[in-house]
Parts: structure tokens; sequence; C-alpha cells
């Protein structure tokens, strides 16, 4: 049985913030869940994919966030308890439906989760999705820790069903990424068949129909202030006049730093949990009981300038720092030092400042730049694209997976990326911009997630450039999710159809299409040279599994390679592929034959073919 | 309850989110409240992965700058660059054992002396445990069990408020029983190793 299904109640357990998530919507009963994986949300949907095979959770990956969240609307309007989980940037692309979901709302709570990346350990910006509550008018809530984080998601469906009003659960990187003890609660049963019942009058926005809607929107949202009001995620702790509003992970920073400062008995905390619509008669109460005000929250004053704003309302003139020069920054994430060290000087509280250890006299450490992996297809692909451009200017968009790594030498492919599918459409806009060559780079996943719609602007528009698709049959960046070109029987699962990108591609009307084995070096530099000659949208499709994956499930022989003594030493392998099973011994190029599974490209690029099958 | 900073750095794949779980459950067994943190978006693919782990009552998951009593590296260099995060009472263990980095490999950059990041890391932190983990791994029967190993040391030098009995009923609990004699044989030169 999966370790979240587990109807142990009190029973205690470490779990990751992700895991945790995914209990709170166990707990809850949850019935239906879909999701596009995206970091630092994939665990939650993993662990949902998981458990939806062996009880009765229906849970899909959607083609994207905006399918994912569409699909999601139905089943909570026919009643069902619904969960839609996605990263920061994945609202975005699920912005549209966002926006007129909450005028509709639902009938079975729907909890719709932004894992928010502040510090980008792994995304394109640092967006700060507490605003797509404000905009959208739905309620949001916002953990401090991982129990907490079960905890309001179990809360934030009750929550959604009393309001009829989808919620939004906002995590950073922090709460997902961490592990605590999480006890266990009982689990509701779920129910499981929804049933529609038609109700135009809220259900078909129609501006005359979308009007009423909106009264109601907002009065939805005077009931969930109400709710807000009397929270118990919107707590204080200590009755000091120094005040500190904090929201998220800020807030056990902010208390673990009053007590290092030993002023407990001199502050007291506000911490938000149920952060929209805001606590407002609370807040002003907190100021009113404050001699200065302290507001510490990563990302954008988004509480701050609310605070600010109820302080005037309420004639209430004190101190109220937070964002500025001296004190918090809008970039980045908080650590506890850096908050002890604020709070210490905003109050004047006595502090000094930690000794630094010296490190004038530490030599440069080598830095180990995350690298495309040995045998991966990406790598050659892209090695051939280059050989085939040699003598050309070309201008190469990629996108978001693991290939965009490719920017870095000595691959360097990559010249624009900013959002996933951008490769197809940026493509065009510079096809017609400028009179430079174009070769672009896609993955299977990020090409349904949202390339098809480039791509078939492309051939309408009669744009002129080469789409590369890497085709390796899986999700892998985020940890080797199925997509709809992804065979599901491989996963154990009947009932999918597999989508074929090449009949696809040729269905949009693409007249150049050539699929490439990236293995045969030649033959692929030949088939690029080709679709690069041709005037309008050419495709290539470049089909070889990730590596990665299929040495998980067997389905990779590793055959290693090694170097022969016919080298002569031009390390034309190391310089233009870098594939990390190179290494150099004594200056002379070696293959580690522990990692190195065969993919034989540096063997065909090697002038003095030195590079030879290792021998048993 | 003292709080206690633990932060443990690794090359992907050097299994110290395993580590991370054995202490985790050694805490749970010994009634020490703890929280952990870890980093590792790109550890399948070279990456450094690195957890922070909080044992007793401080509430935050992480550790600022300068502020671990204890500083485990799996792997020289990474030790020696997680040295912002120690000041001159960290405790530090680490493995003597080098994985350059694909850079160094490939002649993109030098990896300092080992000898070099011994004596930096003595000189400037309270204690300093190094030794050869990847050789009493392979002597307990598995090079996997580096973290295991690392864990004994960790064990034995002290710092942590929970017993060496509970972390080795940890380790029962938390990895392959396949591999648990080797483990356990891990456990035990690690812990001898750190005796000096």
């Amino acid at each position: 049985m999966h370790k979240l299904l587990k109807d142990s109640p009190g029973q205690s357990v470490m779990l990751l913030g992700n895991e945790a998530i995914a209990r709170g919507a166990v707990e809850a009963g949850v019935a239906f869940a879909t999701t596009y994986p995206g970091t630092p949300s994939s665990e939650i949907s993993l662990n949902l994919f998981q458990i939806s095979q062996e009880s009765d959770l229906y849970f899909e990956y959607s083609t994207n966030e905006k399918v994912a969240l569409e699909v999601a609307a139905a089943a909570a309007n026919s009643g069902l308890r619904t969960f839609c989980m996605m990263k920061h940037v994945g609202l975005n692309v699920a912005a549209d439906p966002l926006m007129t979901l909450a005028y509709v709302g639902v009938t079975g709570g729907m909890v719709i989760l932004s894992a928010d990346d502040p510090a980008m350990f792994s995304s394109q910006n640092e967006q700060d999705n507490r605003y797509y509550a404000k905009f959208g008018n739905l309620p949001m809530l916002e953990p401090s820790s991982v129990a907490e984080a079960k905890q309001m998601t179990q809360y934030a469906f009750e929550l959604s069903e009393k309001l009829q009003q989808p919620v939004l659960l906002r995590t950073t990187t922090r709460i997902n990424h961490s592990n605590a003890f999480v006890s266990f609660g009982p689990i509701l049963p779920a129910k499981t068949r929804g049933f529609f019942i038609p109700d135009p009058q809220r259900c078909v926005t129609v501006p005359a129909v979308s009007r009423q809607l909106h009264v109601k929107l907002l009065e939805r949202m005077a009931a969930a202030k109400e709710i807000s009001e009397i929270s118990e995620y919107n707590l204080i702790q200590g009755s000091g006049r120094m005040g500190i509003v904090a929201n998220g992970v800020s807030f056990h920073y902010a208390l673990d730093a009053v007590k290092d400062l030993g002023v407990e008995d001199k502050t007291k905390i506000l911490r938000i949990g149920f952060s929209n619509p805001l606590p407002e008669k609370q807040i002003k109460e907190f100021l009113g009981s404050c001699d200065r005000v302290l507001v510490i929250e990563e990302g954008e004053a988004f509480m701050e300038e609310a605070v600010k704003a109820f302080g005037q309302e309420a004639g209430i003139v004190i101190p109220v720092g937070g964002k500025s020069e001296k004190l918090f920054s809008c970039l980045s994430e908080y650590d506890p030092a850096m908050v002890r060290e604020k709070i210490a000087q905003f109050f004047g509280f006595e502090y000094m400042l930690p000794e630094k250890l010296p490190m004038d006299d530490v030599p440069p450490i080598p830095v180990r730049p995350p690298n495309l992996c040995s045998g991966c297809s990406h790598r050659a692909t892209l090695y051939e694209v280059q050989q085939a451009a040699k003598d050309m200017n070309i201008i190469c968009p990629t996108d978001i997976g693991c290939y965009t790594l490719g920017f870095l030498p000595p691959l360097s492919t990559g010249d624009f990326v900013i959002c996933m599918g951008s490769s197809v459409s940026t493509s065009c806009g510079f096809s017609k911009a400028t009179d430079q060559k174009i070769v672009s780079f896609i993955g299977d996943s990020t090409f349904f997630h949202s390339g098809i719609t480039g791509l078939v602007n492309a051939v309408f528009n009669n744009h002129n450039f080469t789409l590369v698709i890497l085709e390796n049959d899986i999700t892998a960046m985020t940890g080797h999710q199925p997509h709809p070109g992804v065979d599901m029987q491989r996963f154990g699962l009947d009932g999918h159809k597999k989508i074929d990108i090449e009949t696809l591609v040729k269905a949009i009307g693409v007249e150049q299409v050539s699929i490439i084995k990236p293995f045969k070096v030649k033959k692929s530099i030949e088939a690029i040279r080709q679709a690069l000659d041709y005037k309008g949208v050419s495709v290539i499709i470049s089909r070889e599994p990730c590596a990665l994956y299929a040495k998980s499930l067997g389905l990779l022989q590793p055959r290693a390679f090694a170097v022969s003594d016919r080298c002569v030493d031009h390390k034309e392998c190391i310089n233009s592929i870098a594939c990390p099973s190179f290494y150099l011994e004594n200056g002379k190029v070696k293959i580690d034959a522990q990692t190195c599974v065969g993919c034989a490209v540096c063997a065909q690029i090697c002038p003095e073919n030195a590079i030879v099958p290792l021998k048993n | 309850m003292e709080t206690t900073r633990l932060i443990m750095v690794a090359v992907g794949g050097q299994g110290n989110l395993l580590a991370s779980k054995v202490l985790g459950e050694a805490a749970l067994i010994s009634g020490v409240p703890v929280r952990m943190s870890e980093i590792h978006g790109m550890a399948q693919r070279g990456g450094v992965v690195e957890s922070a782990i909080v044992f007793g009552d401080a509430t935050s998951t992480i550790i600022s700058d300068g502020e671990a009593d204890i500083l485990m590296g799996f792997e020289p260099a990474e030790t020696l660059r997680a040295l912002n995060r120690c000041s001159t009472k960290t405790r530090i263990i680490t493995n003597t054992a080098m994985l350059p980095p694909f850079t160094v490999s490939i002649g993109r950059g030098v990896y300092p002396e080992i000898e070099t990041i011994k004596k930096l890391l003595k000189e400037k932190c309270a204690s300093l445990v190094a030794f050869d983990a990847m050789a009493l791994a392979k002597e307990a029967g598995s090079p996997m069990s580096v973290n295991i190993v690392l864990l004994g040391a960790l064990v034995q030098s002290g710092g942590l408020q929970f017993s060496k009995e509970n972390v080795i009923e940890a380790i029962k609990r938390r990895t392959k029983t396949a591999f648990l004699d080797k483990n356990l044989k891990a456990f035990e030169l690690g812990y001898q190793a750190a005796c000096g």
C-alpha cells in the first residue's frame, strides 16, 4: 500500500512537504486531480499518480496547466473534491480559465496549488503568485511548515466547498522540499462520481451572466473575509509592542530570531496564513497595539502595501517597515540570520553581527555546473545542428527542458528562451524580423504543452525556420513523467492513446519533415543540412529515448567505449561534445567505463577513429 | 532543547538524502525534534546536493551562512566550498576521496591539493575529522555505503543529541535489508575511523 494511503490516524511519519500536501488531499477525500509537472511541485503529482493506481482517485497528467485547470473545473462543478497543482509559472498558462472560473465558482471543493520558487532553484523567474489571488478574487492559504502544509491542504477543500469558490494554496520551494514529521489524520471517504446540474445563469459566462456573477463573486469574497478575520491560520504570538507581520517560512525565521535575540517579551508576531482576503480588522487592531511594525515576506510587498493602507485608514501613525534598500529585498529567498539582523536593526535591539570566517586564503574551487547526462541524445542532436550550420549565422531559440543546458559551452546552442513553447513562436518572430537562419529546439513534452499552436501559426503565416523536436519519449527534466507521446503500457496502464508527433506535424501542414536517429552522426548532419536548405517551415524529429530513463527501466544495456592507443590527442571529443564520461589522465583523454553508456557519438567524431568499444 | 545545525554537502548520487532520512529516523526514535531542507535541483545531472538538518527547538528548516554547528562533506572540494556555512565553532567531518568536477576532468579548472583543503578546514574551524570514506565503504563491501560510513564518523565525533544505538536502529529501519550487513559494517568502520 502507498505510504500516503495508510489509514493510521495519529501515526507520525517523516514526509517531504509535497508528500504532506498529497496526504492532506487524501485525508480531505480528494476524488479528482490534474497537473502538468513542474518543480518544485512535481512530487505532489507523482504521489497522487501512484495513489490513483491503487485507489478510486482519478488522476491525470494533462497536456498543460490550462488544460489541467479546465479539466479540474468540470470535475469541481460536478461536485467532486478536485485538486489541480502546478509550479508558479504554470499558473500563467492557466490564468485564462482561472480568472473566469473564479466568477463561476465550484460545487465540489477545489484547491489550486501554486508552488512558487523564490531564489529560482529551478525556474526562469521568481514571480510572486499571491497577486493571482488578489487579481482573480480567490481565497488564499499559505503554510509556514510541512505539518501545516498537510493541515491547510485539507482545510482548503472545506473552505472551497463552503464558499463555493476555488481556493489558491500557495507554497514556496522551502515548504515543498523540506522534510518534517507529520501526524496522520483520518481519511475522509471520497465521493468519486459526480453529477452536473446545468445552471446556465452561473456556468455560461456571456456578458449578461458575468455581470451578475461578478456581483456574487464580490459577495463570496466578503464572506471569505469574515472567515479570514477569525481564522486560526491568522494567529498572534507574543504581547510586546514591537510588531512583526510575517507569512510562510519567514514566520519561523522571525520566531527563531526573537528567541535568539532574547526579545520575546518585547515583540509580538502576526502570522498571516489566510492571506486573501487579508484580515483587515485584525491587522488594524494589531497596528493599534504596536509602536513599530516590520513586515517580513519573501517576494513582493504584498502584505506590506495592505498593512500600510489599513494603517492609513485607521489613522494609525507608526513606522511600518518592509521592503527597502536597508531592510528587505524583493530578490531571492530569506534566511534566519538575515531576518534576525533586520529585526534587530529595525527595532533597535542589541545585536552583534556574527564573525565571518576569513576566506581570502581559500583557493578557487572548480565549479560543478549541471551537464547533460552521459549518452544524452540531446548532446548529439545539438552537436549535429552546430556541424550542419557551421558556416551559417544562426539563431537558436530553445525551450524549457534538459536541452536548455545546451546553451553552455562547448555546445553553446541556445539563444533565447522565456517560457514553455516559446522556441516555436519566437522562431516565427525572428524569421520575419531578421535575415538570419533560425533553428529552434523543443522537447516532446514541451511541444505537446504549448509548441503545437506556435507551429500552426508558423505554417499559416508561412514563416521560415527549422524546428528540431527532441523526442525522447518522456518528460525528463521534472523526473520522468509521461506525456501524450508516451506509450502508457510502459507505466503498466491501459486505456491511453499515444499521439504520434510525426503524423501530427504533417497534419498541421509542415511539408519538410525528417526523422533522425541522433546517434548516427553523419546521416543526421546530412538530414539537418537538407532541412536548413528548405525555404519555409521544416521540422526535424530527433528520436532517441532519454538515456537516464531507459537505463532505469533496463531498456538500455550500457556498453562502454574506450580510447585506444590510436589517439593522437586532438581532443576533438572533449572540446566539441564534453560528455561527462570523459576525463584526462596525464593529459590523455580517457572514458569512465562506469558511466559511459555506449552512444558512440564520440567514436564517430574522433578524426583518428581512436574510440572503440571496450573489450571485456 | 538545544539546537544543533548540521549541513551535509555531496555530489548527486552519493546518497546524502538517504543519510538525512536515517538521521531523521534516529531523531524520531530519540524524541529529538527535527526539520530538514534539501536542494537537489540538478543532482542527477552532476550538480551539488545540500541538506540542512536542524535538530532541537529552532523552528526554521534552513541554516544561514556561518551558522552550521557541524558540516559533513561527502567530497573534499564540496566541503571546502561550504566553508562559508561555518564559523570558528563548527566541527567538520569530511571524506577525502575526490570526485573531480567535470570541468577539472577536461582540464578547465584546477582541483585544490587535498592537503591544502585539510589544512584550511582545520585552521578555520573547531575540529576536523578527515578520512577516506570510499576506502572504508569498499572495505565494508559496497562503494555505495560512503554515506553510512560518514554517519558512523558523525555519531562518533559527537554533537548530536542521540546515541549510536538509535542511529543503528534507524539504519535498520531505513536502509534496504539486502544491504544491512554491509551498512552496519560501514557504519562501524566510519565510527572507528573518527576515533582517530
